[in-house]
């Protein structure tokens, strides 16, 4: 058997972390080797402020607060090395400039699980650390509103920790008697103040406005609460947590393989795009260097899926201004794009295609004239769609200067992707950090310049072009070769091979039934998807399960930033800027 | 047979006619939510209601029948009298404007020399129903359209009494017989080409249609004024809209469209065709439009609107001083 692994290079040694030991001292404790492809230091927590501080003021800052979790480490046998710990709390933090991410890890011991806040250096930390406290039951001393985020503010316990069951048998029936429910209805009033927001002002009492979590334009189970005064937004509070399913919880139990599906789930929209930051980051942990045909196939398809996904951005981006038509429009080109994704997958939105080592099948036959249709078709229409509304005079109005940011305020609150190019950032990770040989790949990123909801909605469009752009050099120069990777941890392992003699039908036995076991590190995969940057970090115990699955996904930190961009204006614009966001709930709560 | 004069078969006639004119508009109104869906299916490349009766054509009884038999629910936060009273405003205020409105030479229901003040008034009455709508409801959505509501009719309800008058001082009159009967050479369009735009403009903005359906607004308001109506209740908010388009449609084919005048064909098929025009443009405007801000819909009342009208009668009467000298 062909053993083509690839070894991945430790990011050690990076001058950051030796001026970083220089400047505090035994405060840094150790620095972890790891496939996350960034220096991950463990950090005392009395210096984590000023350590954050510090990156952030560098001259070449890392000034966007990626992502923040937790692991509960308890578990885990396989932590040679590694500081003493009951909870880790890491920061990832990016850089723009330096084009480089660094991670930061705290260790707690169960019986003082407190950690400054953030809050002051990195204004998203906010919903994080919520987040955290919720799933973890980590506090954050100084923290403004440590409340639950995703669960019921009744709720009893911290679901991530490894002593909370997962599975619904384990726990007791569930009974709701008349006082509980009268219980649940009552933390369900709303008072402004716990919301902080004020009831009056120069004796005008202002109206509080309940958009949502029902409501025509709030993209799914997504409530703010609207302060007013007439149909000016003094403030607003978004409140999340309807669509909350558990998925990172659900990843410690189902194995490397069968967590896929679940991927397709996270931005409901984007199908495999999905898949793929996971695939990538579990074949880093496996090792496996995966044929180009895949690499090919596996951009095709996400491309495809970014296509789709920003149809349905556009038809409803325009109908939250109002506009009835369009939205039938995209959609019957949408199909046209299902029709060839299911051609090719056998399913439409959520088709799991992604194999660890490659993907589920080879191309069909004819294939190419399939694809080739929908490149035909689509260039007119997207011409149209910008003809009939971009320039239009209503939309312009309606959407130019509207719930504007500089890049810079996108940076501080965590915004990736679409949104933060829409404000003249550079930044798609396709070009800066190409995966799945996006270097292979000739295509421009497109820019916007106002960062206003005229910007994100035009940027789409030409990314759709760019897609399409890609998609074709797919259709043209398709490699040959096969669409698994020759390797003992492909999953499932070729069928053809499974009947050669009885070791390798255990194989395929053990690899089907139990799945692949994984060596003990971390990896981390982030890829420009449809949304904004979407990452999987994986933590693996030497297991068939996920040790630990952190999703990072770019809809959650976009909808902490509204309040910042949305106070003074009037309730059109805030539907208009929810509309420009493109967020999809399932992204959001995970 | 003595006691049968001739007033009274004038009497009976005009009752006569008065009946069919109002049941012809009413079930016209109720035809158009269907026709529209249809129409905006085919726009929109898809079919629109198709499932019921041949072509769907039986919709509007399935819908009726569904309007009918709903739970008549009256919201126990409302104020009960004026909830009741809204969509009867609504409804009724616009169906009596059709009595000013001249349909053939022989058909019409009252021939009033006040005609355009009559109208101006139940219009004027019209925004009421909005208003208490809303207002009664005891939902913040409902108020937030009834205001939306009040601002916009007040302010395009200035213009629009305005935009009419060089019509008004060209045929000399409010009676609106004697309007039709001036255009006969010329339809007041080509003079009045400015007030035709403006009564367009403020005609979409009274019936709160697409683009001016900033009160009902569904993605801002998730309905507006009428989120708590359900039933008949809200069947009649909703037929009083087309019955809304309707009667500006046929007003502004009798004051600018020389109503029922035209070659060859009968005076009715005419004003018939001429009204069906209109009606298609407002199913259109709301296919093709975006919806403004509301805030925007009320500067372009007051800052484009209201000066063109004023320049528009100024000019009129200085044309029709010195023609008239």
């Amino acid at each position: 058997m062909n053993m083509d692994t690839v070894s991945i290079s430790d990011t050690s040694g990076d001058n950051l972390v030796k001026a970083l030991k220089q400047t505090f001292g035994d405060r840094v404790l150790y620095e972890q080797s790891t496939y996350t492809g960034m220096p991950v230091v463990w950090v005392t927590r009395y210096a984590l402020t000023h350590l954050l501080d510090y990156l952030k003021r560098l001259t070449a800052p890392y000034d966007l607060l990626y992502d923040l979790s937790a692991i509960d480490e308890r578990l885990r046998t396989h932590r040679q090395g590694l500081p003493p710990a009951d909870f880790t709390v890491f920061y990832q933090l990016m850089s723009i400039t330096r084009n480089a991410d660094i991670m930061l890890k705290v260790a707690l011991s169960a019986d003082d699980l407190s950690v400054p806040t953030a809050v002051q250096v990195f204004p998203a930390a906010n919903w994080y650390e919520r987040e955290v406290w919720d799933m973890f039951g980590i506090s954050f001393a100084g923290h403004p509103h440590l409340t639950r985020i995703l669960m019921p503010p009744t709720w009893t316990g911290h679901p991530l920790r490894k002593d909370y069951p997962a599975r619904a048998t384990e726990f007791d029936p569930y009974t709701l008697t008349v006082e509980g429910q009268e219980t649940e209805q009552e933390a369900m009033r709303f008072e402004p103040e716990a919301w902080g927001m004020q009831r009056e002002r120069d004796g005008a009492e202002f109206m509080f406005l309940n958009l949502g979590p029902n409501h025509p334009s709030a993209h799914g189970a997504f409530r703010v609460v609207l302060q007013l005064d007439g149909e000016e937004i003094v403030d607003c509070v978004p409140d999340i947590g309807y669509h909350h399913r558990g998925a990172e919880k659900m990843a410690e139990r189902q194995s490397w393989h069968s967590f896929i599906p679940y991927t397709d789930r996270i931005d409901y929209t984007g199908g495999v795009m999905n898949n793929l930051p996971y695939v990538l980051a579990v074949e880093k942990l496996a090792g496996i260097k995966v044929p180009d045909r895949v690499k090919v196939i596996r951009v095709m398809m996400a491309e495809m899926f970014r296509i789709t996904s920003h149809l349905l951005f556009l038809g409803t981006y325009l109908q939250d201004l109002g506009a009835m038509s369009p939205v039938f429009y995209t959609f019957s080109d949408r199909q046209r794009g299902y029709a060839v994704i299911e051609g090719i997958t056998g399913f439409r939105m959520h088709p799991a295609w992604y194999r660890i080592g490659g993907v589920m099948q080879d191309l069909p036959h004819g294939w190419e004239k399939l694809v080739q249709g929908f490149l035909d078709w689509m260039p007119p229409r997207l011409r149209e769609y910008e003809r009939a509304m971009m320039e239009n005079a209503i939309v312009r109005n309606r959407t130019r200067h509207v719930a504007a940011f500089d890049t810079a305020e996108a940076l501080k609150w965590g915004i990736t992707g679409p949104n933060l190019r829409a404000t003249g950032c550079d930044f798609d990770l396709r070009k800066q950090r190409p995966y799945s040989g996006y270097d292979q790949f000739d295509f421009e990123v497109p820019l916007g310049h106002n960062g206003d909801v005229f910007d994100r909605g035009q940027l789409r469009i030409e990314e759709m072009r760019q897609s399409l752009r890609i998609i074709q050099q797919c259709v043209n120069h398709m490699p040959a070769g096969d669409y698994k990777a020759d390797h003992p941890l492909t999953t499932p392992p070729p069928r053809e091979r499974m009947l050669e003699h009885i070791e390798t039908l255990i194989t395929h036995f053990l690899q089907v039934s139990w799945g692949p076991v994984l060596k003990p590190q971390e990896s981390l995969q982030m890829v420009e998807a449809t949304k904004g940057i979407n990452s999987y970090y994986l933590t693996s115990d030497g297991n068939t399960m996920s040790y630990r699955t952190r999703i990072r996904t770019p809809s959650f930190p976009h909808l902490q930033q509204i309040p910042s961009v949305m106070r003074g204006g009037f309730v059109p614009d805030l539907i208009a800027h929810l509309g420009s966001i493109d967020f999809v709930m399932a992204d959001v709560d995970r | 047979m003595s006691w049968w004069t001739p007033q009274l078969t004038a009497i009976f006639w005009g009752m006569f006619q008065a009946l069919v004119i109002l049941l012809g508009v009413v079930l016209l109104g109720a035809v158009l939510t269907v026709v529209e869906r249809r129409f905006l299916g085919l726009w929109q490349d898809r079919y629109g209601p198709n499932r019921v009766g041949p072509f769907g054509t039986l919709q509007l009884v399935a819908d009726m029948l569904k309007i009918f038999f709903k739970e008549d629910w009256i919201p126990p936060f409302a104020s009960r009298g004026l909830f009741l009273l809204a969509p009867v405003l609504a409804f009724a205020s616009l169906l009596l404007s059709f009595l000013i409105i001249p349909i053939t030479p022989g058909w019409g229901v009252a021939d009033m020399h006040i005609g355009l003040l009559f109208f101006f008034a139940l219009a004027g009455i019209n925004v009421y129903s909005v208003l208490l709508g809303g207002w009664s409801s005891g939902n913040k959505y409902a108020l937030l359209g009834a205001l939306r509501a009040s601002a916009q009719t007040l302010s395009y309800e200035v213009f629009m009494g305005l935009s009419l008058m060089g019509v008004v001082a060209m045929a000399g009159s409010f009676n609106m017989r004697e309007i039709v009967a001036a255009q006969e050479n010329l339809w007041f369009i080509i003079p009045q080409f400015f007030g035709f735009v403006t009564f367009l403009v403020a005609g979409v903005a009274v019936t709160h249609r697409a683009p001016f359906d900033q009160p009902e607004a569904e993605q801002e308001l998730a309905d507006g004024y009428h989120i708590e109506y359900s039933g008949m209740k809200f069947g009649m908010f909703f037929i009083g809209e087309y019955v809304g388009m309707v009667l500006v449609s046929a007003l502004i084919v009798t004051l600018f469209f020389g109503g029922w005048h035209g070659p060859l064909l009968p005076p009715f098929v005419w004003f018939a065709l001429k009204t069906s025009g209109f009606l298609l443009l407002f199913m259109l405007l709301r296919a093709a439009l975006p919806r403004p801000r509301y805030d925007r819909v009320m500067s372009f009342g007051w800052k484009v609107c209201l000066p063109l009208t004023l320049i528009n009668l100024l000019a009129t009467g200085a044309v029709m001083l010195w023609v008239g000298a």
